[in-house]
C-alpha cells in the first residue's frame, strides 16, 4: 500500500475531501495493470510526461501521483499541473503537493495549481495525463459557470453561501451528472498530447457504457475501457475509472 | 507559479485559442521569487523537448532575465566534457525552469489584452460571463 498524501491543512467548509471516488482513483492509478500501461507508454527514453488533474480539489490525488510517479511511470522525471475552479482548493493543493514531496529525494516536477474552467487555460496537446474526479451527482440542469469570490467576509451568512456553493460545484453534475464531465470530454482531443491518456470517474447514474461507447466514436479511434471500479450493489459497479486513450503510432 | 508553467498556458478566451498570439502570455508588473531546489540533469535534459524555446526566450526578455541562448541547448551542453559536472547552461537552466516564479501581477494575452492575475503564486484564468 502506498501512502496516502496529507491534506489535514485543507479546510473542508469549501473544498471537497478525499472520499470513496479519490481512493478509487488512487487504488486505480497505482494498480499493476496501469502502472504496467503507464510505464510502458511513457518509458524513460521518451520526453517527460506532463500530468494534469482537473478539479485537483485539496490535491490529494495529484499529490499521491507525483510522489508515486517512480511505481506508476518508471520513472520519477514528470511534470504536474492542478487546475480548480475553486480558489480554496487552488492553494490547498498547491500545499498538499509541496507537503508530500517534501521528504523525496528525487522531486518530480511541480507546476503549481492555478485557477481554470477545466482546461480552458492549457495550450493544445501538451498533456500526457489527464486525471478527472468530475461533479458527477445527477442534479437539476446547472447553471453557467461563473468565477467564485475568496474575498475575505465579514458576514458568516455570506461566507456559509460561498462555502456552499463551492461544494456544490465538486459535487452537482446536472442531467444525468455529466454536464461538466461532458464539456471536459469535449476538450479531451485538443488538450491531450498524441500519447495522452484521460482517466475520468464516473458513477453508474453517468452511464458509462453509453458514455465509452459515445467516445470510441469520436474521429481517430479513440478508445475506451473502464479500469477501475468499486463499491457493487447488485450486481452493478457504483463508481468506476474509465480510461481514454489512442494507440501510439510507432 | 513557476516560469515553466507558462510554457503550457494560454489565454482561457475560446476565440483566442486558434491565434498565435494567444502564447505565451505576457507577465506584468510581475514580482518574482527565487525558491531553491536540488539541480537535475535528467530533468532538465527532458523537459527541454517539452519547451517551446522561442516562448521561453521571449519570456525571459520580458521578464528581464538573462537571455537564453539562440537555438536551445543540446543534451552534451548540460555537462563540462571534463569532468561531467553540470555546466553553467545546466545551472542556468535550473534557476529559470525550477527555481523563478511569478508571486504576483498578471497575464496578458497578446491576441485579446485581456489581464489574468496573478496573486500568492496562484494565477485565475476565471473569465467572466460576458468573455466566456
Amino acid at each position: 500500500m502506498l501512502p496516502t498524501p496529507s491534506t489535514s491543512h485543507a479546510s473542508f467548509e469549501n473544498i471537497y475531501e478525499p472520499a470513496e471516488d479519490s481512493y478509487l482513483l488512487l487504488d486505480t492509478l497505482s494498480s499493476d495493470a496501469e502502472s504496467l500501461f503507464l510505464t510502458k507508454r511513457f518509458g524513460s527514453d521518451e520526453p517527460l510526461p506532463v500530468i494534469l488533474e482537473v478539479g485537483v480539489g485539496s490535491g490529494v490525488v495529484l499529490a499521491f501521483v507525483a510522489t508515486n510517479a517512480q511505481v506508476i511511470f518508471g520513472r520519477s522525471d514528470v511534470a504536474a499541473l492542478g487546475v480548480d475552479i475553486n480558489p480554496f482548493a487552488a492553494k490547498a493543493a498547491a500545499q498538499t503537493i509541496d507537503v508530500a514531496l517534501r521528504d523525496l529525494e528525487v522531486k518530480p516536477i511541480t507546476l503549481g495549481t492555478v485557477m481554470s474552467d477545466l482546461t480552458s487555460s492549457l495550450r493544445s496537446g501538451q498533456i500526457d495525463v489527464l486525471i478527472f474526479n468530475p461533479p458527477y451527482v445527477p442534479t437539476e440542469p446547472l447553471p453557467a459557470t461563473s468565477a467564485i469570490s475568496d474575498e475575505t467576509m465579514s458576514n458568516s451568512h455570506e461566507v456559509f453561501e460561498r462555502d456552499s456553493k463551492l461544494l456544490e460545484l465538486s459535487y452537482a453534475g446536472g442531467v444525468d451528472g455529466m454536464e461538466t464531465t461532458n464539456r471536459l470530454l469535449e476538450q479531451l482531443p485538443d488538450v491531450l498530447s498524441e500519447r495522452g491518456v484521460a482517466y475520468v470517474l464516473l458513477c453508474a447514474q453517468n452511464k458509462p457504457e453509453v458514455v465509452k461507447t459515445s467516445i470510441r466514436q469520436w474521429p481517430g479511434s479513440w478508445k475506451a475501457e473502464t479500469v477501475g471500479s468499486s463499491g457493487k450493489t447488485a450486481g452493478w459497479e457504483k463508481l468506476c475509472v474509465v480510461r481514454i486513450w489512442r494507440d501510439v503510432v510507432p | 507559479m513557476k516560469i515553466l508553467t507558462l510554457n503550457f498556458l494560454c489565454c482561457a478566451r475560446k476565440t483566442c485559442k486558434s491565434s498565435p498570439a494567444s502564447f505565451p502570455l505576457h507577465p506584468k508588473e510581475a514580482s518574482l521569487e527565487q525558491i531553491e531546489t536540488d539541480i537535475n540533469a535528467l530533468f532538465i535534459k527532458n523537459i527541454l523537448p517539452r519547451l517551446d524555446w522561442e516562448a521561453m526566450k521571449t519570456l525571459t526578455i520580458e521578464l528581464g532575465l538573462p537571455a537564453l541562448p539562440t537555438e536551445p541547448p543540446s543534451p552534451e551542453a548540460l555537462e563540462d566534457p571534463d569532468s561531467g559536472e553540470p555546466s553553467q547552461t545546466l545551472k542556468d537552466l535550473h534557476q529559470l525552469l525550477m527555481e523563478t516564479s511569478i508571486e504576483s501581477g498578471a497575464l496578458r494575452c497578446g491576441n485579446c489584452d485581456h489581464e489574468y492575475a496573478v496573486k500568492e503564486g496562484i494565477a485565475n484564468f476565471l473569465l467572466p460571463s460576458h468573455m466566456v
